[in-house]
């Protein structure tokens, strides 16, 4: 009833070709970002940001970043982890190392060194495919892993292994309260999403999904496999080493190489299959269903005012949040993105199905 | 179909149950002193968490069935970190709204991570044996307390003491020691002043990590093998540590010339392996295993002795539960402090606490009332020296149970000094601070306390 596109008629290629060719979701997505952007600030809490939103934000990033890959290149990767240090370490060592480095252009940089880290790693893929693909990635997360804990050089000779960062200035804002942070990184979601969201639209997109589904047939149409394959890689790395520095700058702000392990790799691409391969929107509910299920899981028998003990709440948590990953790849094993979907089309004929 | 409604639904009230969330920290109760107690009960590291954390709970249980400090209650909860660095700082900050003042990481990771929060949150990170050695000077580290010693002090004292058994500091030279460490913060910590000891003393020092979480040590003891090393120091948490020892036996690695941390030197550590780790050493932080020290006859009689134990009853008293009790008893006794200053019988804040872990006065009296006679030396700290003073003993597995082997140890202040005074002023010039003045030793915590 209120969900329907009659009368809203496409004049222009321009309209025809929006992100949001419906009315209804264009209203959706800017209240959506309104809400994001100036209320979420003033309602939530601290703990709600730092424990919460912060986390999620970065995550999607990477999620996305990986969905890229994964979902519309079809190039399957355990590497994320190392990646994200990649990006982590890197803008540490520009931020110490060039004096008067501003964060923006440290953080971008960062992603810029994974995007050489990726595309290297991603040679292998213009020969290998599947399930080898994805040991040939492992390597790249082993190497940084190895990278990262050996050479000194990296961690500024910190004797611990552990490095940490100054103030977050960018260009004279001091990035300091949990709500100054969360918008932050909020910034860098939302202009990396919408960014995201035109790559695969527009034709280098098409050259990923047609890789993905026949990577023969797309070669026979004339699609290069080293430019699609390896352009997937830079862009995603690029997207996954962004968000590796943010996780170290703005969340935990003090970090060692276990930060950005192999579990890191697993649980991002845990993401992406629940969240949906293949879309934008389903990166976002996979970050969402990973971070914070847990987190309410784990909060649940204190709110409820049940008293066990941690060590029993937290493998109810565990065995809950894994069978609730059955539970949805059963149901819906094209990820919460699809239900999203799902959702949508009955919302069109509501209140009368058919 | 009825299925995929069924997500539906599941989805939504996923998305419902959001806000109970933002209601958590809502309740802080400024009745009670709250501590929050950050510990692991699951995973790699349980078997030398669920000791530790017994001792933490029971303790604060013996402050409140004594009738609270000066009559304030304490309260606390726990969190389940599972010795995840990023579970730790989402449960740092969950319970960090419900009125604490100081905070036990039990980790050097989530250490390192709550380093750069508690300034702003006006909570002091206490790691009584652990954390970062650098923050002894409290001049650059205002909110962390890494009392009663660090991982530096540690090492020299083992150095000290192989140096004493080969008979002279001077005959260590050409001596080869191992370090068999947990590739993380927390194995990382001491190898900075092996290398200025091995410089000073001449001894060859060899340095051999240990992947996460441990159980994979068959071709770090077979570099042991080949290399024959005089000493192996063990730098080792939960299943590591029983692993190495394994190893150790595996190898025909004699077992009295490997010394652990005093991380490593608890009864989950040496009790699956029995006999095979009989002579096994390891350093005691003041405390080994206490069964009969007062305290532990106080929980004994009055927590566990009304039903209201944490844990097993066998377990009171041992090593890593009285590393437990004595965490607790180091946070409660800095409020102690602080409320002398401040008002006796008053509830204090963050700051208020804080000058009370800068001012710990714990002299023997104070102990022997507590019920730590002969279990701690005095300990007191100040503005320039948050850690306090730092003694140590190595104690020795029978095969049944803990005996103290050597003598009291104090650590060379004058190599870890200097060392100290770099890595701070180091991490000031990296995170761009000042150190804190004499007056703001004497004078802020006073002011600003007062107006809180």
């Amino acid at each position: 009833m209120l969900y329907r596109e009659n009368g809203q008629f496409k004049t222009t290629y321009a309209s025809d070709q929006q992100i949001f060719p419906i009315a209804q979701d264009r209203l959706l997505i800017v209240a959506l970002l309104a809400f994001a952007f100036i209320a979420v600030p003033f309602l939530a809490s601290e703990y709600l940001f730092r424990a919460v939103l912060i986390p999620f934000l970065i995550l999607s990033l990477a999620a996305l970043g990986l969905n890229i890959l994964v979902g519309y290149c079809g190039q399957i990767s355990l590497g994320t982890g190392g990646f994200m240090a990649v990006g982590a370490y890197a803008a540490y060592n520009l931020m110490i190392r060039i004096d008067g480095m501003p964060l923006l252009l440290a953080l971008l940089l960062g992603g810029v060194c994974a995007t050489a880290v990726g595309v290297l790693f991603g040679i292998p893929s213009l020969r290998i495919k599947g399930l080898y693909l994805a040991v040939a990635t492992l390597a790249a997360q082993f190497f940084c892993d190895w990278a990262f804990l050996r050479i000194k050089w990296f961690t500024n000779n910190s004797s611990s292994g552990s490095v940490n960062i100054g103030e977050l200035n960018v260009f004279g804002w001091v990035v300091d309260t949990p709500a100054e942070k969360y918008l932050f990184c909020l910034g860098f979601v939302a202009v990396f999403a919408l960014l995201a969201k035109n790559l695969v639209r527009s034709h280098i997109g098409r050259e990923w999904m047609a890789m993905r589904d026949m990577d023969v047939a797309a070669s026979v149409i004339g699609i290069r496999p080293v430019y699609a394959k390896l352009t997937a890689f830079a862009v995603s790395s690029f997207f996954v080493g962004v968000a590796g520095a943010l996780w170290g700058f703005v969340y935990l702000s003090a970090w060692e190489p276990a930060a950005f392990n192999i579990d890191r790799s697993f649980q991002l691409l845990f993401m992406v299959i629940i969240g949906g391969l293949g879309s934008i929107m389903g990166s976002f509910f996979g970050a969402a269903f990973i971070v914070i299920v847990p987190i309410l899981l784990d909060n649940a028998p204190i709110l409820l005012g049940i008293p066990i003990d941690t060590a029993t709440a937290s493998h109810l948590t565990f065995m809950i949040f894994g069978s609730l990953i059955v539970f949805f790849l059963i149901v819906e094993p094209h990820g919460l993105a699809r239900l999203w979907s799902i959702g949508k089309e009955k919302l069109r004929l509501w209140p009368f199905p058919h | 179909m009825k299925l995929k409604s069924l997500a539906l639904v599941a989805t939504l009230a996923a998305a419902g149950a959001m806000p109970l969330l933002t209601s958590a920290p809502a309740f802080a109760q400024a009745k009670d002193q709250f501590f929050p107690v950050l510990s692991y009960r699951t995973g790699a590291y349980a078997p030398n968490g669920v000791p530790f954390a017994n001792g933490f709970v029971d303790y604060l249980k013996l402050i409140n069935a004594k009738g609270g400090i000066n009559g304030v209650k304490v309260s606390w909860e726990e969190c389940e970190t599972g010795y995840a660095t990023d579970k730790g700082v989402e449960c740092y900050e969950r319970l960090k709204g419900k009125g604490a003042t100081s905070i036990h990481p039990l980790s050097t990771g989530i250490t390192f991570a709550l380093t750069e929060k508690v300034p702003t949150d006006k909570i002091s990170l206490l790691t009584a044996g652990y954390g970062r050695s650098e923050s002894t000077d409290g001049m650059v580290f205002k909110w962390n307390f890494p009392l009663t010693g660090t991982y530096w002090d540690a090492a020299d004292v083992l150095i000290q003491h192989i140096g004493k058994k080969e008979g002279g500091q001077d005959k260590l030279k050409g001596k080869k020691i191992a370090l068999v460490y947990h590739d993380s913060p927390y194995g990382k910590e001491p190898i900075a002043l092996l290398q200025e000891r091995s410089k000073l003393n001449g001894f060859d020092l060899q340095l051999l990590p240990v992947a996460h979480p441990g159980v994979e040590q068959k071709a770090t003891w077979l570099q042991i093998r080949q290399n024959r090393p005089d000493y192996v120091l063990l730098w080792g948490w939960g299943v590591m540590n029983s692993t190495a020892i394994k190893e150790a036996v595996a190898t025909g690695y004699p077992r009295d010339k490997m010394y652990g941390v005093w991380w490593a030197g608890a009864e989950p550590d040496v009790k699956d392996v029995g006999d095979g780790a009989k002579g096994y050493h390891a350093l005691a932080l003041q405390h080994g295993a206490e069964p009969n020290a007062k305290v532990v006859k106080d929980v004994l009689d009055l927590v566990h002795g009304k039903g209201q134990g944490t844990g097993p009853k066998e377990e009171v008293g041992q090593v890593l539960y009285m590393r437990g009790l004595m965490a607790a008893m180091l946070s409660t006794e800095g409020v102690r402090r602080a409320q002398e200053r401040f008002g006796k019988g008053k509830w204090v804040t963050g700051e208020q606490a804080r000058w009370g872990y800068e001012n710990l006065a714990l002299d023997q009296k104070k102990l022997d009332a507590l019920g730590f006679a002969g279990v701690l030396r005095p300990i007191s700290t100040s503005c320039a020296d948050h850690r306090g003073d730092v003694w140590a003993r190595v104690h020795t597995w029978n095969g049944s149970k803990w005996e103290f082997t050597s003598d009291w140890y104090e650590a060379d202040q004058s190599i870890i000094k200097p060392m100290i005074k770099q890595a701070a002023d180091k991490y000031a010039a990296e995170k761009k601070i000042t150190r804190r003045t004499s007056e703001d030793c004497q004078s802020d915590s006073l002011e600003t306390a007062r107006k809180g």
